[in-house]
Parts: C-alpha cells; structure tokens; sequence
C-alpha cells in the first residue's frame, strides 16, 4: 500500500505545482487565481490568525451540534417509521413533500425568523442533515434479515436483547452511511449559511469577507482549503469509527 | 499418455504457479505436465482448493504460468487463444444480468461476425441446450440450471474446438445436475470438440469423461491417469450400477483420499 | 450499500398500501397547517392558501399558463440545474470509467479526489465569481464543480468492482476495447452511477439556489432574495415549494429513467 500512498503524493505534488506554474506563468491574472505559493503563505498567515482560528471553531461547533440534534432526531423516528407501517404510510407523502426542498432555500427565510446568530445556521445544519439518517435508518429497519429476527425469536429471545443483539448492530451500518451523507450537507449548510447572511463567526464569512469584501483571492483559497480539511477530517473519523466498532459492515459503510 | 502420434489438443508441461499476496507465497502448482487429445472428453477430478480452476485459468489464458509452458494444438499460449469456449461455475457471474439470454449467447460470438450468422447462431445453440423459447428473457428470470444452460449455448455458439468447464454443474441441484450431464453428453456427440473439465465429484467425472486425471492436494499434480471404458452411450441409472463404473469410483476415491490405488480385483490400468 | 442511495430517492419508506390514508394525512396536515397559520396571524407563517394563491399569480396565471416572472424564474433555474448536472455526469462518468480500471491513475489522484470530494462547494463561490462572469457561467461552475464528485467517485467504484468473472468471460470470448466498454463495464456500473447521479442532482439543486442567492438577476433563488428584501413572506414561501417541487419532480423523473434502465436489477427477484 506504501507505493499508494507514494503515487498519491506525487499526484498532489503535480497538482501543487501545475497550480504554480499557471499562476507564474500568468494565464490566469494572480490576482484571481493565485499560485500555489501564494495559497500556502496564505494558509500559513491564517492558522497563525487568531481570529480565523475562532472562525473555525465557530463553523465546526456549529456543524457538530447541528449534525447531533440531527441524529437525535432522525434516527429513533427512522425507527418509529420503519417500524410501524402505518405510521410509515401515513407520513410518506408529508415527507416526500418535504424531503425534495433544498434546504438552502430555507436560509432567506431562517434568517429573518431566528435572526443572524449561530442558531440559524445549526437549524439549516439541522433541517439538512434530518433527511439522509432519517431515510437511512428507515431502510436500515426495513432491511434486518428477517432470517436473523426468526433466529433470535427461535431462540427464545426477548424482545429487548433482539433489540441490542440482532436490530441494532444490523442497522448500525446503514444509519452510518446516512451520517457520512448527512455530515457533508450539514457542513454545505453551515458555511453557506455564513456566506450569504454574515454578521457572525465562521469560515464562510471569513472567505465572504476576504473574497467579495478584500478581493484576497489567496486567503479565499486557503480558507477553501481549511474547510476541505474539515470535511475530509470528518469523512474520515466516521470512516474509522465503522471500521473500529463496526467491522461486519464494510461493505455497507464503504460505498460513498 | 500414449495415444496416437499427432499433435495433442491440450499439452502441459512442468506447469507451476504460485500466489504472493501480504508477503506469503502458495504454491498452486508445481511441475504439472498433463496431454488431451483432440476430441477427448477429460475430467481434472481433485479436492477443493488444490488449483485445478488455476489449471483451468492456465489453460484459458487467463493466466500466466510461472514456469511452464502450456500449448494448445501445438500453440504455446500467450493471451487467450482462439477456438475457445468455457464455462464457468459461477453462472451467476459470468452471464450479462443485464443483457436478455440471446444477447448473453451472441455475447460469446467473434466481433467481426455479420448480424444474420449471429442470429442463426445464437437460435441454433439456444435450440441445442433446449432454451429456444427463452431468448428473451433476462438471466435472473432463470432457474440455476437454465442459467447454465445459457452458459453452456454461449460456449458452444462459438463453435469452439476446445472447450473448458470450471465446476460447471457444482452450483445446481442434484436432478438439474443429471439432466446437464446428459446434455453435456448428446452435445459433445453433435459437436466434434475437446473438452476438459474440472470437478471434485467423482461420480461425476467417470460418468462424463474418456479420461479421469486425479490430482493430489495442493499443490496439484497428477496423481493417476484413468481410463473409461464405459462407451459412448451412457444412462444416469445404468451406467452408473455397471461394474466398471463402480470400479472406477472406487479406484478414483482410494487415490483421491491418500494417493494409493484401490487395492480391489479387476485388471490394472495404471 | 448503494441500495441506501437508491432506495433512497424512490422513498425508504416503501410499501406503503392505501394512497387513501397517505394522502389523508397529508390533507390534514395541509388543513391544520392552514388552520393553524390563520389563528397565529403571524406575517411569517402565512396559511397555505395564501401561498398557493402568491405562487398562481407569480407563476401560472400568465398570457399562456406560465407568467413572465415563470420564465424569468423557474425556467432560469431549471435549466442551470439540468446544464450542471448534465455536464457532470458527462465528466463524471467518462474519468470514473478511466479511474475504475486504472489502479494506477486512482492511486495517484486518490487525495485529490478525497479533498475535492469533502470540500464544501459554496466555499468556491467567490473564486468563481471573479474567475468566470457573474451569473449563469459563474453558477454553473459552482454547479458542476460540487456535483461532479459524486458521479465520478461512484462510477469509478463501480468500474473497479466489476465481478472478476464477468471480466474473465469478456476476456475469454474476446470482448475487448469499447465493445467490453459498452456490454460490461457501463451496464455493470450502472446502478452506481445512477446512486451518483442521485447525490448529484440534489446537490445540484442545493449548489443553484446557493449561488442565485449570491449573484444573480433571475432565477428561483434571485426571486427568493428579492421576496426577502420586501418582506415578501408569502412569495419567499411561494419560492420554496416550488423549489421543492422542482426538486420532486426532478427526482421523480431520475427515477423513471432507472426503473426502465436498470430493471434487469430485480428482474426476477
């Protein structure tokens, strides 16, 4: 594997330097786009800011406790509605009304409802990121082998240890699957929200600031990276979460 | 072993291959050297794992051997030869779930064919295996035998003159099974071809072959070399009650279990 | 699996039997929704006739059904949605392919893909915004920038895990070039690029009305931040169930096409 890792290397290294050479060689105005260099002098100046530092944290706290209230609720009415059918029936077309509404349309709105502060953005996290667990976990529900429920019910096992034993570590992938989902959109959400509405702390209104306010199109690209990093760093804690504490399901997990 | 003088249809020699994954190294084969003549039916009968599918894979082109060389028609293979059909165990995973069954048979034909001979084709081989009116439909509407049914039509549509079965009725039950032997049978009467055909049962083998080769645990060589003599026409129930057949199965079981032959009466054959 | 995706979009929430009680439901809900919003009086919730009847007068009781401000807003729109997405599948599906049977060029772009994949696409807005014109070429770069990952990412995942056996098959009978291209590897990818091309199309829809929002002079997203400055919550309302509505039928229609096209799927269970 360590001759994949090398290549990868060499692929970032070709990246950063063609991303060099184009800014170097003028095709595209440096003011615009800067070089490589430029972006990493940038990055370095805005970890050593402590105000983007707070921009981070901003954004991140924001994220993570948009995307737990997420979960709070997603996951125990995906198993409310993939349990009981009727409840599932009656709700389908409520929820398919309100699934396909893309929840950044909601940002004008929540702006002037709950006003500028971070309590807008975590319930546009929230909104956004309901939708994968929910639909997740219903079909998690949906999907437990009815061979393993039979089994445990020959068995002879109550209802509770099928619960722990049999339910759960089956859906557990599936729901984390929904996490991963749900992890990106809440993070598109939060900084889109800093973007548009301003006015507070957090990645997205560092790069508004920079970008359409300062014309500092290299700190635009180095806070771009941070938050890619955020998102990546996320991608891969769940990623290692599954694979740590739930290694049956590889395959359920793996797929992006 | 002996056979006529003229250049064999399948001719091993010193045959070895060997797997490298994280560091460790399994040796499939090592040194396997084995001949079929053309128009010969021969069974590689040996337990599971000891790198007869490998075997296959050599003889197929799928893989290079190590060391070794194998030659088909006097050829030394170098890539996928022509004139090849094969059959796959896993019928599920060779054909086209998405194509219907005529096209998974068409599928089977050389590129450059034109429309109408494809067409005569693939309805003439669909016809030999008894699957005329199932062109149509897709793999996953198909019982399993059915499935390998299609299979064996995409092998022979392409009119091979060497054809190589991997298992080719493990995955089936035990009646679709007797039936497939059967057309196996009538299909290598109405086709002139070679066939080699891996399996680990040995009823199986006596029944279909001119030619039993038994394997040792990996890494696989040839343990015996048997002879059939049970003719040409052969019954599921008959065939299978007749001494020789017994005979043979025992004989194939002894060697199979510690490599020595069946100490029982009759004429040796070795 | 994949199946989470797919099954995603036709609704986890599958057999669901009498359409009576489902749309009972959702006449009640609609009924106390509207019941409710007339006893609160409040200007930012207003009753769903109210909102009906904005969206009839925006949107569909012009000269011929549709209004100038449809074609102004909805069709705008739609059509960035459907151009974006369009060219990332093109994109998407042609390098996934390429990466799936290539283990080399995989490892070698794997953290590029990973990084471009996590990052937040919103956040590139401001360099589109100066890199291309304002508006529709600003728009679909952002589209296409933030949708072409999951296209390819799933294309090349199911490029590379095509069954051995079905590639020894191709092989043994021959079937090379764009001929193995056409009747294994696509078909075999297929139920995951169309997983892809479903992440693709909401995060599509997500990535218009983000960047209408931004910059624009027409569009969904526009008329949602012109109803904003107005205080115009009856029509930013309006905006948002059309929005959902498009996105509905988008969806539906994506998953009309993969019901005819990968019916082999559950073809006989």
């Amino acid at each position: 594997m360590s001759g994949g890792v090398l290549r990868g290397l060499v692929g970032l290294a070709v990246f950063l330097a063609v991303g060099e050479v184009v800014g170097r060689l003028g095709l595209v105005p440096a003011d615009l786009l800067p070089p490589t260099s430029a972006v990493l002098a940038g990055l370095v100046e805005i970890v050593g800011d402590p105000a983007f530092r707070a921009d981070v944290v901003a954004t991140v706290l924001a994220w993570l406790i948009g995307l737990g209230i997420a979960v709070g609720i997603a996951v125990p009415a995906g198993v409310l509605l993939g349990s009981v059918p009727g409840i599932r029936a009656g709700t389908r077309a409520l929820v398919e009304f309100l699934r396909p509404i893309p929840s950044v349309a909601l940002i004008p709105l929540a702006v002037v409802l709950i006003g500028q502060g971070p309590t807008s953005k975590i319930a546009l996290a929230v909104y956004a990121a309901v939708w994968p667990i929910l639909f997740a976990t219903v079909h998690a529900v949906t999907e437990v082998d009815p061979l393993l429920r039979e089994t445990a019910a020959a068995f002879r096992i109550g209802r509770r240890r099928t619960l722990l034993r049999v339910v759960l570590p089956s859906m557990a992938p599936f729901v984390l699957t929904g996490v991963r989902l749900a992890a990106a959109v809440a993070l598109i959400l939060v900084v889109s929200t800093e973007l548009l509405v301003g006015g507070g702390r957090g990645i997205g209104e560092y790069i508004a600031q920079s970008g359409t306010g300062g014309g500092r199109m290299d700190l635009v690209l180095a806070a771009a990276i941070v938050a890619g990093l955020v998102g990546l760093a996320a991608n891969a804690a769940l990623t290692a979460a599954g694979r740590r504490w739930l290694p049956w399901s590889a395959a359920a997990a793996g797929s992006a | 072993m002996k056979g006529a003088d003229v250049t064999p249809m399948v001719e091993v020699t010193d045959l070895a291959v060997a797997f490298r994954e994280a560091g460790h190294t399994t040796t499939v084969l090592d040194g396997l050297s084995l001949r079929v003549a053309r128009d010969e039916v021969v069974c590689l009968l040996g337990p599971s794992g000891c790198g007869k599918s490998t075997l296959l894979r050599c003889l197929a082109g799928l893989r290079a051997p190590d060391r070794g060389e194998v030659r088909l028609r006097g050829e030394p293979v170098a890539g996928v030869p022509d004139g090849l059909g094969v059959v796959f165990q896993d019928y599920g995973r060779s054909l086209l779930p998405w194509s219907t069954v005529a096209r998974n048979v068409d599928f089977g034909l050389p590129a450059d064919l034109d429309r109408a001979t494809r067409r005569a084709r693939t309805a003439q081989a669909l016809e030999a295996v008894g699957l005329a009116d199932a062109a149509a439909r897709r793999p996953g509407q198909l019982s399993g035998g059915m499935q390998q049914r299609v299979a064996i039509a995409r092998a022979l549509a392409r009119r091979p003159d060497l054809l190589l079965m991997d298992e080719p009725f493990a995955s089936v039950d035990a009646l679709t099974r007797a039936d497939l032997e059967d057309l196996l049978l009538r299909v290598r009467r109405e086709y002139a071809m070679t066939v080699v055909l891996v399996t680990h049962d040995i009823d199986e083998s006596i029944y279909l072959s001119d030619r039993v080769v038994v394997l040792s645990p990996r890494p696989a060589a040839v343990v015996a070399d048997l002879a059939v003599d049970l003719g040409g026409d052969r019954d599921q129930i008959t065939t299978r009650e007749s001494h020789a057949f017994v005979h043979l199965r025992a004989r194939a079981a002894s060697l199979l279990r510690d490599g020595s032959d069946a100490p029982e009466p009759a004429q040796d054959t070795v | 699996m994949a199946a989470v995706e797919r099954r995603g979009g036709g609704v986890g929430v599958t057999g669901a039997r009498s359409p009576l009680v489902r749309w009972g439901v959702f006449a009640l809900a609609l009924v106390v929704w509207e019941l409710a919003a007339r006893a609160a009086g409040s200007a930012f919730f207003p009753p769903p006739s109210a909102i009906a009847a904005a969206g009839w007068a925006l949107w569909f009781s012009g000269p011929a059904v549709l209004t100038e401000g449809a074609w102004a807003d909805v069709l705008p729109s739609v059509g960035r949605v459907l151009a974006g997405w369009a060219v990332s599948g093109v994109i998407g599906i042609a390098v996934g392919l390429l990466l799936g049977r290539s283990r080399r060029a995989t490892e070698y772009l794997a953290p590029l893909l990973a990084f471009a994949r996590a990052l937040p696409p919103p956040v590139l807005i401001p360099v589109f915004l100066v890199l291309f014109a304002a508006g529709t070429p600003m728009q679909l770069a952002t589209i296409v920038f933030g949708t072409v990952w999951p296209v390819l990412l799933a294309t090349a995942a199911g490029a590379r895990d095509v069954d051995p056996v079905t590639i020894d098959t191709a092989e043994v009978y021959g079937v090379a070039g764009l001929r193995r291209l056409r009747r294994v590897i696509l078909p075999a990818s297929a139920p995951r690029i169309v997983a892809g091309l479903r992440v693709s199309l909401s995060l599509a829809l997500i990535l218009m009305v983000v960047s209408e929002l931004v910059a624009s002079t027409n569009g969904l997203g526009h008329q949602l931040v012109v109803a904003q400055r107005s205080f115009d919550f009856t029509a930013m309302w309006a905006a948002i169930v059309l929005l959902g509505a498009v996105g509905y039928a988008l969806n539906a229609a994506l998953l009309g096409v993969e019901r005819r096209a990968l019916g082999w799927t559950t073809a006989g269970g």
